[in-house]
């Protein structure tokens, strides 16, 4: 068994493309030709192009040895902090205005929550000089002012999104109606491994990159191509899905995701969707999700807003529910303690997203020999008012 | 089925209003679906409020918003419609996204439907290509229609195998929009409603989405079998219209 994606789109029992018919021609389209696209010698050429002069890849693969003293085990963090913009989710982005450029389209639509997708998205259509807008709860954008400012200087709009409970999911809902009202001259950038089939496969295989340089660079460091473990924070999964990647089908890597339990998986303000949620359909694809009984989906919480999303992307719902991966939550509290740590021992201040993968070594115990790799998936930069508040600095 | 099929049997050009169970007030449901039976609307499209309804503009996005607000749950629905069948007898059908339908089970879910006499259902969300492999024995056992949706995007193939896999009626989308545009119709439309109705399908078409005025009603039914309103009607609901079902319906169709 594979835990990669089938023909008809699924990951086990998820995946799979819910779209109304509206979004049939566009998603079926991408369905058609992305990985005759992606296999395209240009397009690789232009991919791998930009992320090395433009991304800074390939980003390290560093021996956190402090950190690694403290917890009695060996640590590396892939250093997704160091990519241009600050996070991983620019590999994505380049990937796919590459793609939209290929489809014809001139005009690029994104959802995000924090910022970061909008912003590596407004970076890569400014790269391009493709107009772009960006989706972003009314709520965000109060609460992530710099972002904000980031993507209006890139030259995107940024539009709020006013309906529901005006976050993260509801950005999304407003990107996949803009792309109904838009069927013709429209790409939709998705921002991480989740939405209809083929954006979860289309995402994991342009963040693949992470996994590829890491069996590379653990070949040098190490003279073995496989940790024993890969750890990564999960919101929809996108960093997660391309620091497992060439390991899915691995089994003596250990798969560990990590979610954000917010106050608390019982708390009621949790985003700890393998542990609280039921499967379910959002954004078009079937998958684990926080809703009611009745079947509305609910508000996540986390003090994350990149982890603040009420589902996970297909393929970790089935590495969750086939065992492979094992999936740790771990509370606001935890994770600010850990990213104040890792500021001290290492002098690397991560974003609150990654705070959470680095959170797990309190409790979960490695041997003194195992490798394990932490995917460092942002840097702090834009947390730091959410540092400033919590630690009274 | 037979309800539906005999409805579209009929020699005229059919209205359908939507609206949202639980909308403008919790209790709303019966009365509603009544008025517009004596107003002479000839089926009724009962929307089943979701937390994010993917395909709505921002009248049917607040209507249910408000329903949920107001503790429209699919249980209380179908509570509601327990009997609605001894007092109303034009088609009934439900409007819903998949994941409610889901989490209440596929399989009660069409036992209930069929249980109070709802005749068909139109979930958006649900693609024509896993309804056939997964759902279609489930509604076809409960005697259940289940309608799709095209739009001016779908490819001509596309909306043949739709047709044939259709029963009752196709849902003809006006424009690529989502629902409670009030642009009118361009000719390129108009174009799109006669190009349709020049396949000669097996199912006949209802138009929707846009459809707001007796204009708009008119241009939509010229080349198709009806056409269904519904974010107008809401904002009418929301404006105190809730007395006025019958003046509505009869500024659309004048008899
Ligand atoms: C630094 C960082 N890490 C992780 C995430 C979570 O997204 P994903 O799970 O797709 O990697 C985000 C999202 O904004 C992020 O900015």
């Amino acid at each position: 068994m594979s835990y990669q994606v089938d023909k008809k789109g699924y990951y086990g029992d998820f995946g799979g493309a819910y779209i109304p018919e509206m979004l049939y021609p566009n998603v079926e389209e991408l369905r058609r030709q992305y990985l005759d696209i992606m296999k395209e010698e240009s397009f690789q050429k232009e991919f791998k192009e930009l992320l090395r002069d433009y991304v800074g890849r390939p980003t390290p693969l560093y021996y956190a040895e402090r950190f690694s003293k403290k917890y009695g085990t060996k640590v590396y963090l892939k250093r997704e902090d160091l990519c241009h913009t600050g996070a991983h989710k620019i590999n994505n982005t380049v990937g796919q205005i590459l793609m939209a450029k290929r489809l014809g389209k001139n005009r690029i639509i994104a959802e995000t929550g924090a910022g970061q997708h909008g912003v590596a998205t407004a970076t890569v259509c400014a790269l391009m000089g493709i107009e772009c807008i960006v989706y972003m709860g009314e709520i965000d954008i109060e609460r992530q002012a710099p972002n904000v400012a980031r993507m209006k200087m890139l030259g995107a709009k940024v539009v709020p999104a006013k309906s529901g409970s005006r976050t993260l999911k509801d950005a999304t809902n407003e990107a996949i109606r803009d792309w109904i009202n838009n069927p013709l001259d429209t790409h939709y950038i998705i921002g991480s491994v989740v939405g209809p089939h083929p954006y979860p496969d289309m995402v994991a295989r342009l963040q693949a990159v992470i996994s590829e340089e890491i069996k590379v660079q653990l070949k040098e460091k190490e003279n073995r191509e496989n940790p024993d473990y890969v750890v990564a924070c999960v919101g929809g999964g996108s960093n997660a899905a391309g620091a497992y990647y060439h390991y899915l089908d691995t089994p003596e890597v250990g798969i560990i995701a990590v979610e954000a339990a917010g106050k608390g998986i019982e708390s009621g303000e949790s985003a700890a969707t393998s542990a609280l949620g039921k499967e379910g359909i959002i954004h078009g694809s079937k998958t684990l999700l926080m809703q009611s009984e009745d079947g509305q989906i609910t508000e996540p919480y986390s003090i994350s807003a990149g982890l603040d999303y009420p589902g996970v992307g297909p393929m970790h719902a089935n590495l969750f529910r086939s065992g492979r991966g094992e999936f740790i939550s771990i509370t606001d509290e935890a994770a600010m303690k850990a990213g104040l740590e890792l500021a001290k021992l290492e002098g690397i201040i991560p974003a609150i997203e990654s705070s959470h993968a680095l959170a797990i070594f309190e409790d979960r115990k490695f041997k003194e020999e195992d490798i394990v790799v932490v995917n460092l998936s942002g840097r702090g930069d834009k947390d730091l008012s959410t540092y400033i508040d919590y630690f009274k600095l | 089925m037979n309800r539906i099929k005999n409805t579209l049997a009929q020699d005229k050009k059919l209205l359908s209003i939507y609206f949202t169970a639980g909308y403008p007030e919790p209790g709303n449901t019966v009365s509603i679906i009544k008025d517009l039976e004596k107003s002479g609307v000839d089926f009724i499209e009962i929307g089943l409020p979701f937390s994010d309804p993917l395909a709505d503009g921002p009248t049917i996005q607040e209507s249910s918003g408000v329903a949920l607000k107001n503790g429209m749950t699919t249980k209380k629905l179908f509570q509601q419609l327990e009997g609605i069948r001894e007092e109303v007898e034009i088609p009934l059908i439900i409007m819903g996204y998949f994941n409610p339908i889901l989490q209440f089970g596929v399989e009660e879910f069409c036992k209930r439907c069929a249980a109070v006499g709802i005749d068909g259902l139109i979930i958006p969300d649900l693609p024509v290509e896993e309804y056939n492999e997964k759902y279609r024995d489930i509604f076809e056992k409960h005697g259940l229609s289940n309608i799709f949706l095209i739009t001016p995007q779908t490819s001509e193939e596309r909306i043949r195998f739709i047709d044939s896999v259709s029963e009752g009626f196709i849902y003809m989308v006006s424009t690529a929009s989502v629902t409670g545009s009030t642009k009118g119709f361009s000719q390129e439309t108009r174009d799109y409603f006669k190009r349709i109705s020049a396949m000669n399908l097996r199912n006949p078409q209802i138009v929707g989405f846009g459809i707001s005025d007796e204009e708009t009603y008119g241009q939509a039914t010229k080349f198709a079998k009806g056409a269904i309103i519904g974010s107008a009607f809401i904002k009418h609901l929301n404006s105190g219209g809730k007395h006025d079902i019958p003046g509505f319906v009869k500024a659309i169709r004048p008899v």
